[in-house]
């Protein structure tokens, strides 16, 4: 029995406001005003509105928008909030930039803005072949031991940063060539394989048992210790590896040194020079320097 | 019959608030009141000033909440955000303390020393001040907007934001320090912060103390509900004897009725405990929830005593239990001791006496070791295992602070800190500056003869080599 019919407009005699004339089963809705406030408030914001259409970019167009008088954009505002954050870091960058790397490395106020700065750097630039925390991974050496190619003083850490390793074009880069014997026909794979479980041998690791072991010394003597030295020690200024100690790039199963006696290594890293400015190569030199092994 | 039948004979039900018009009143009660809104708005208004020595490296303010620092000073308590914690010890012993009270006499926190009471003292004092007592303000509000009325209310809202801005302003000193920021309110360089702030406190002090008053108690404030569900029969409250005020007479008629013989009451009906009670209600209706129990309705009573011959409190701070007890006859007795106080102050002593033993014996340096993820474990070229751990140090102290550290829980464990050199005994040793915390990269060495298992609990020890404070953090040792 919902049935809704028009009653004419009367007078409620207790709110005095008209009702709005719609009748329910004898429920009347009475016509009550907005209340002023709400009113003035309301109108109070349409006054607002056209005054904010004047000051602030506010109508679409068709391939633009309106500016607004006072020339407000919230690109303007990144812009200046970008620069204020440069302004802010070029009074903790002046102090890296004038430093040495001792000085930061000695002074904990300076350490402590390298160590900041080199961490956000080293996430953004290194860590995608080093790793997050710099741990490396095969081919990708771990930065927190302290077995080093190419030397792990903040002098050596640093030239490596900026003139990257093996890369193409750049005078002072690190380079050296490790021959791919086996791909060029330098060793037979019967020799590889005799140099391979010598190398094993100087790391003091176990042999093959049908391994001829004094060939591959004899082998090793004429190709390998030019570089990696007699005793397998390697030699910094080559970037050639410490072939004895505990720690290997490539591995140091059978398999894998057939692998790299046969068809060579040789892993590159850019040159941050051109990419990143001198104070954060400083922050990065130091932060990794930090991580452990630095010398 | 419906409801719009029911409205049409008794009116709409919705009642708009009357206005309180609460007439001045002396007495000992009253005096009280004085008293302590002197002495809240004292410390309140004041208590930032106060200094405090704590040496050349802390603030010297007796009371600051440090938020840019993160330091909330007491007197000689310094906190740290960790140590929250005692706050809400705080808050407990509040809640407490508020049941006691409620236990042995009502609200008393809301007639004497809730700040939305106080506060509205003191606006209703100004308000008496410009608009005169009572009957002078009915008569004025019903009057025309003259000259006289306009200045006079002007004056009085002048006055009242005045005041808001005050406690605004007062409460910000005790964020900052105080001689400093007032300085810097007066010439306009404060932070936006401390406006923003007075500003709003200025709105609420106010809207709260000047035009809301009894109604922020009534509808806004959940004490009056609770308290009704805690306060027990033998508990002080304000309370009409009806067993004495009743039947109510006038004073004319009462002589009469003794002189014949018959009861006749000691209320005579005269109304001056309705018209000086700040929320407008008659407490001859006996406990309700508007009742502040402020006690100004006693004073108003007792004055009315004096002057009929008749003995003080018909009207006064008493138990429902005595009531039933002075009609049956029996002598009235209040007992402020009973289980349910002595379990509330029991329970106050139980947690105030653990706040006071935590700080007591809280420890000034503080060590937490974080391991590092990536890589859980680093082999060195000699086959040693190394693990890397950011090691975080507080020193709570206002001076500098020579912190060793040292670990244990494998044989021929080596401790190094990155950047820090270490001493004789091989242990680095960390500085770390007055009141602060330092980070630092803790690199832990196992030679290569030892083989642990995958993960071993070891145990760092941090020193202060001249107090002399041990604390140890526990953390694993990860090897292949």
């Amino acid at each position: 029995m919902n049935k809704h019919q028009d009653t004419p407009h009367e007078i409620d005699a207790h709110t005095g406001h008209t009702t709005t004339g719609h009748e329910w089963d004898g429920i009347r809705e009475l016509n009550t005003p907005l209340p002023r406030w709400w009113l003035g408030i309301f109108y109070a914001t349409i006054v607002w509105s056209v005054g904010y259409w004047v000051v602030y970019p506010a109508w679409p167009l068709i391939s633009d928008a309106t500016k607004g008088v006072i020339g407000y954009a919230s690109r303007l505002e990144i812009a200046q909030d970008l620069a204020l954050l440069q302004q802010q870091r070029a009074a903790q960058a002046s102090g890296l930039a004038e430093a040495s790397l001792e000085q930061i490395k000695a002074d904990p106020a300076l350490f402590r803005i390298a160590m900041a700065q080199g961490k956000a750097a080293f996430g953004d630039n290194c860590s995608a072949c080093h790793g997050v925390g710099g741990a490396g991974a095969k081919g990708y050496p771990n930065l927190n031991d302290d077995d080093w190619l190419w030397g792990g003083t903040l002098a050596d850490i640093h030239l490596t940063l900026e003139h990257g390793i093996r890369v193409a074009g750049n005078n002072d880069t690190r380079i050296s060539q490790m021959p791919a014997f086996g791909k060029d026909g330098m060793l037979k794979p019967a020799e590889i394989r005799d140099v391979a479980n010598h190398v094993r041998e100087l790391a003091g690791l176990s042999t093959e048992p049908g391994a001829d072991l004094a060939k591959g010394r004899e082998h090793y003597a004429a190709n390998c210790a030019a570089c990696h030295g007699d005793a397998g020690k390697g030699s910094k200024e080559l970037g050639a590896p410490d072939l004895t100690d505990a720690i290997s790039l490539y591995g140091m199963d059978l398999a894998s040194l057939t692998e790299t006696i046969s068809n060579s290594r040789a892993g590159v890293m850019p040159a941050w020079s051109q990419r990143l400015d001198a104070t954060t190569l400083k922050a990065l030199t130091v932060y990794v320097h930090s991580l452990g092994g630095g010398q | 019959m419906s409801i719009h039948d029911a409205e049409a004979e008794a009116g709409p039900l919705f009642a708009a608030t009357r206005k309180v018009y609460p007439q001045s009143v002396s007495g000992p009660y009253r005096r009280t009141k004085w008293i302590i809104l002197v002495l809240c708005l004292g410390i309140y208004y004041l208590l930032p000033f106060l200094r405090w020595d704590r040496g050349p490296n802390l603030p010297n303010q007796a009371i600051l909440a440090d938020i840019g620092n993160a330091r909330f000073y007491f007197f000689f308590i310094e906190l740290w955000p960790q140590e929250v914690y005692y706050f809400t010890g705080l808050l407990i012993m509040a809640a407490f303390v508020l049941f006691l009270m409620n236990a042995v006499a009502g609200r008393v926190w809301c007639g004497y020393l809730c700040p939305q009471t106080v506060w509205t003292d003191l606006f209703l004092a100004v308000e008496r001040f410009f608009e005169g007592d009572r009957r002078e303000r009915i008569k004025r509000d019903e009057g025309p907007w003259d000259a006289d009325r306009i200045w006079r209310k002007s004056a009085k809202h002048l006055v009242w934001l005045l005041i808001a801005w005050w406690t605004g302003g007062a409460w910000v000193l005790y964020f900052a320090d105080a001689p400093t920021l007032v300085r810097q309110l007066a010439a306009f360089e404060a932070p936006m912060t401390a406006y923003v702030f007075i500003g709003t406190l200025t709105f609420t002090t106010y809207a709260l103390a000047g035009i809301m008053r009894e109604q922020v108690c009534n509808y806004m404030c959940p004490w009056p509900r609770i308290q009704a569900a805690l306060t027990d029969s033998e508990a002080l409250n304000v309370t009409y004897r009806y067993d004495r005020g009743d039947p109510r007479v006038s004073l004319r008629q009462a002589e009469r009725l003794r002189r014949q013989g018959d009861p006749a009451g000691d209320c005579i009906d005269c109304r001056q405990c309705v018209v000086v009670c700040p929320t407008g209600i008659d407490i001859r209706d006996g406990a309700q929830l508007d009742c502040i129990q402020c006690g100004l309705c006693i004073d108003a009573c007792d004055n009315v005593m004096d002057k009929i011959g008749r003995p003080h409190g018909l009207i006064g701070f008493d138990t429902e239990d005595n009531v039933e007890r002075r009609i049956a006859g029996e002598k009235p007795v209040y007992r402020p001791l009973r289980l349910r106080t002595l379990t509330y102050a029991a329970l106050i002593v139980v947690v105030g006496g653990a706040m006071v033993w935590q700080l007591a014996t809280r420890r000034t340096v503080e060590l937490s070791v974080l391991h590092e993820r990536a890589p859980l474990f680093v082999r060195l070229s000699d086959g040693a295992i190394r693990n890397a751990y950011t090691i975080r140090i507080l020193n709570k102290r206002p001076e500098e602070r020579p912190i060793a550290l040292s670990v244990e829980g494998l044989p021929g464990l080596r401790i190094e800190t990155v950047g820090v050199p270490a001493t004789a005994d091989l242990r680095p040793v960390v500085t770390v500056e007055p009141d602060t915390s330092r980070e630092v990269r803790v690199l832990v060495t196992l030679p290569a003869e030892i083989h642990p298992d995958k993960s071993q609990t070891i145990t760092f020890t941090a020193s202060d080599l001249f107090a002399g404070e041990v604390v140890t953090a526990q953390d694993h040792f990860i090897a292949p």
